[in-house]
C-alpha cells in the first residue's frame, strides 16, 4: 500500500487533489481511497487530505499516519504545521515553491507560478499532481490528465492539464540530464 | 460500470435509480452532498418524475415524506445528527403509520458540545423508533443497501434508515459499482401502496386509539418489524443474484470458525478491525469478527449463533447510553444470556476521534488477556479530564 498525505490551505483544492490522485490510480487499474481530514473547511485554514493506493482492495480507514509521500501545496505551512510528521524514511516530498530547499528529500515545483501561467489563477494542485507522477512513477501522467479531464469542464481541464504537463516536464528533466 | 467517486455521489445516483417520486430534505453536514446531488439530478431531469421539495427544517422534511408516502408516492429523505433529532416526533409517526419511507442517516455526533464529526449517537438514539436500521460498511454497500431498503420498506410497509458513517464514507472517494437503471428496475418493482390518501375516496389513517387497542397496535408493530429478520436475508440474497455481489443481510462473519475472541462492530470501522484481526491471526491469536449489518430489528438468534462459541466478545461501538454504557453491547449480552462468554464493551470513535490500528491492537490485546471491563473508552485521555472529576 502506498499512502499520500496532501497539505494545503482551504481554497487551494487540497481535497480535490486527493480525489484526482485516487481517480488517476483507479484509471491505472489500482484500488484507491481518497478522503479529507474532515475539518470545518475555511478559506486559508490548514487543510489535510489523504490518498491510499494499493493493488488489493483497501479496508483500512484510519487517517494516514505514516505517509510514503507528501504533497505540500503551500510552503508557508512549513512554519506552522509539522507536515513531515510520520513520513517514512526515504519518503517522497513534493513542495510548491519557486525556491529550492536544502533538503534532499524534497522536490520543489513552482506550481503556483505554473498555475497562474496556465489557468490565470493560483491553484497549484494539478501542477503538483503532474510533478508527483514524474517523481515517484506510481501513477501515469496519462491517468492524471484523464482524471483532470473527468473532473473539470473542457476549458478549465485543458488549462490544468497544461500546468500538470509543465510540472511533469520540470521534474522529469533532471532525471534525464 | 465501476467508478471512482465520492460516497455521497454514489448514494445519490443510486437513490435516483430507485425512482423516488418525492424527495424532501434539509441540508446538514455530512449529509449535504447527497441531497445537493439529488436536487441537481431532479433539476436536470435525470431523475424524473420526481418532486424535490426544499423544506424549512428536518421536521418538515419528515412530515412531507410522511404525507407523500401516505398518498402513494415513493418518498426519500436524508439527514444527520441534530437534524435527525429534530425529526423525532415525525419519525415515530412514519413507523406507526407503516409508511415505507427510506432515509439515509450520514452518521454524526450529537451536541452539546457541538461536533460535526462521525459517530453513531444520532441513529442509535432512534433505535427504538420503529424504523428498520441498516449499517453500511463501505460506499459500495451504502449504495446497494438503498436499493434493498426500498424493496424491504415497501414489502413490509415499514420505514428504513440506511446508516453510513459521516465523512468517513460520505466524503470518501473510492470505487463503487453503481447499479444500472435496468438492474434496479428489474429488482425493485414500482411502489404499490397498501392504502392511499385520496380526496375522492376519503379515509383516515393514524386516528386515535384508546387503551382498549393500543397495546395490540404496538404488538403488531413489533411483530411486523420482526418479520424483517426473514425478509432482510432473502432480499439481500436476491440482490446478490441480480447484481452479482453480496451486500447487506443481518450480519457477516470473518474468520470466526475457530475463534476464542470475536470482535463485534458495525459500520465503516469493520475494515480497519479486519486488518488488525489478520495481523493478530499472524501472531497466532484465534480471533474473528462479526459485522452487524442490521441493528433493528435486532437479529438476536443470529448474533447468538455467530458468537455462541466464543470465550469472549469485544464489542466496539461508536455511541453509548449515558449512565449505563454500550448500546450494542447490551444487546449482545442479551443474545448471549445463559452462555459463558465474557462481553467487553469498548466505546470508540466518539465525535470523529480516529479509530486507529494501533489503538485497536492495544485494546484487543487487553481483551484477549481478559483485562477489559464491561465498559472501556478507547484512547480516553484522563489528562484532559479535570482532576477529581471521576
Amino acid at each position: 500500500m502506498f499512502q499520500v498525505r496532501i497539505h494545503g490551505r482551504g481554497g487551494q483544492g487540497v481535497v480535490t487533489a486527493a480525489e484526482l490522485l485516487s481517480v488517476a490510480a483507479f484509471l491505472d487499474g489500482r484500488h484507491a481511497q481518497a478522503f479529507p481530514s474532515f475539518g470545518s473547511e475555511r478559506t486559508g485554514a490548514p487543510v489535510v487530505a489523504f490518498c491510499r493506493i494499493d493493488e488489493r482492495p483497501i479496508r483500512l480507514r484510519e487517517p494516514i499516519l505514516a505517509p510514503d509521500a507528501l504533497i505540500v501545496q503551500d510552503p508557508t505551512l512549513l512554519h506552522h504545521v509539522d507536515v513531515f510528521a510520520g513520513l517514512v524514511p526515504g519518503g517522497y516530498v513534493v513542495l510548491n515553491s519557486s525556491r529550492a530547499v536544502a533538503d534532499p528529500r524534497v522536490v520543489t515545483v513552482p506550481a503556483t507560478d505554473l498555475a497562474r501561467e496556465h489557468l490565470g489563477r493560483p491553484l497549484p494542485n494539478a501542477a503538483l499532481l503532474g510533478a508527483f507522477a514524474a517523481l515517484c512513477g506510481l501513477i501515469t501522467f496519462d491517468s492524471v490528465a484523464a482524471a483532470i479531464r473527468e473532473r473539470f469542464p473542457a476549458r478549465l481541464a485543458e488549462a490544468n492539464v497544461g500546468a500538470a504537463t509543465a510540472a511533469f516536464a520540470l521534474v522529469e528533466e533532471p532525471a534525464h540530464a | 460500470m465501476r467508478r471512482q467517486l465520492e460516497g455521497s455521489r454514489a448514494v445519490a445516483e443510486t437513490v435516483a435509480r430507485c425512482r423516488p417520486e418525492v424527495i424532501a430534505a434539509y441540508p446538514i453536514s455530512p449529509q449535504t452532498h447527497i441531497v445537493e446531488a439529488l436536487s441537481q439530478l431532479t433539476k436536470t431531469g435525470e431523475l424524473e418524475p420526481c418532486e424535490f421539495i426544499n423544506v424549512e427544517s428536518e421536521f418538515a422534511a419528515m412530515s412531507v415524506a410522511i404525507g407523500a408516502s401516505a398518498t402513494g408516492a415513493r418518498a426519500y429523505t436524508a439527514t444527520a445528527s441534530q437534524g435527525l433529532l429534530f425529526m423525532v416526533e415525525a419519525l415515530y409517526n412514519a413507523s406507526g403509520l407503516g409508511l415505507p419511507i427510506v432515509m439515509t442517516v450520514a452518521n454524526r455526533a450529537i451536541g452539546a458540545p457541538i461536533n460535526i464529526w462521525n459517530d453513531h449517537s444520532d441513529s442509535m438514539s432512534q433505535r427504538d423508533s420503529g424504523w428498520i436500521q441498516l449499517y453500511a460498511e463501505t460506499n459500495q454497500e451504502a449504495a446497494d443497501l438503498h436499493v434493498q431498503a426500498f424493496r424491504l420498506a415497501e414489502e413490509l410497509s415499514l420505514p428504513v434508515m440506511v446508516c453510513m458513517d459521516g465523512f468517513i464514507l460520505t466524503h470518501a472517494v473510492e470505487e463503487v459499482e453503481l447499479p444500472t437503471r435496468e438492474q434496479v428496475d428489474a429488482y425493485l418493482p414500482p411502489f404499490v401502496p397498501r392504502q392511499v390518501l385520496d380526496p375522492d375516496e376519503p379515509m383516515t389513517i393514524g386516528a386515535m386509539v384508546g387503551p382498549e387497542a393500543f397495546t395490540e397496535v404496538k404488538y403488531l408493530m413489533h411483530a411486523k418489524q420482526m418479520r424483517a429478520l426473514e425478509a432482510i436475508p432473502r432480499i439481500a440474497s436476491e440482490f446478490e443474484h441480480e447484481f452479482g455481489r453480496s451486500s447487506g443481510g443481518l450480519l457477516r462473519t470473518y474468520r470466526t470458525e475457530d475463534a476464542d475472541t470475536v470482535v463485534l462492530a458495525l459500520g465503516s470501522v469493520l475494515g480497519t478491525i479486519e486488518d488488525v484481526v489478520d495481523e493478530l491471526r499472524e501472531q497466532g491469536e484465534r480471533i474473528g469478527v462479526v459485522g452487524l449489518k442490521c441493528f433493528r430489528p435486532y437479529p438476536l438468534d443470529e448474533v447468538r449463533a455467530a458468537l455462541g462459541h466464543a470465550r469472549r466478545v469485544v464489542v466496539i461501538e461508536k455511541a453509548f447510553a449515558v449512565g449505563v454504557g454500550g448500546i450494542v453491547g447490551q444487546n449482545v449480552r442479551l443474545a448471549l444470556s445463559g452462555l459463558p462468554a465474557a462481553v467487553y464493551g469498548v466505546i470508540a470513535g466518539l465525535g470523529g476521534r480516529p479509530i486507529t490500528k494501533a489503538s485497536l491492537h492495544r485494546v484487543l490485546r487487553e481483551g484477549i488477556d481478559d483485562r477489559l471491563g464491561h465498559l472501556t473508552f478507547l484512547d480516553l485521555d484522563l489528562d484532559r479530564v479535570p482532576a477529581g472529576a471521576t
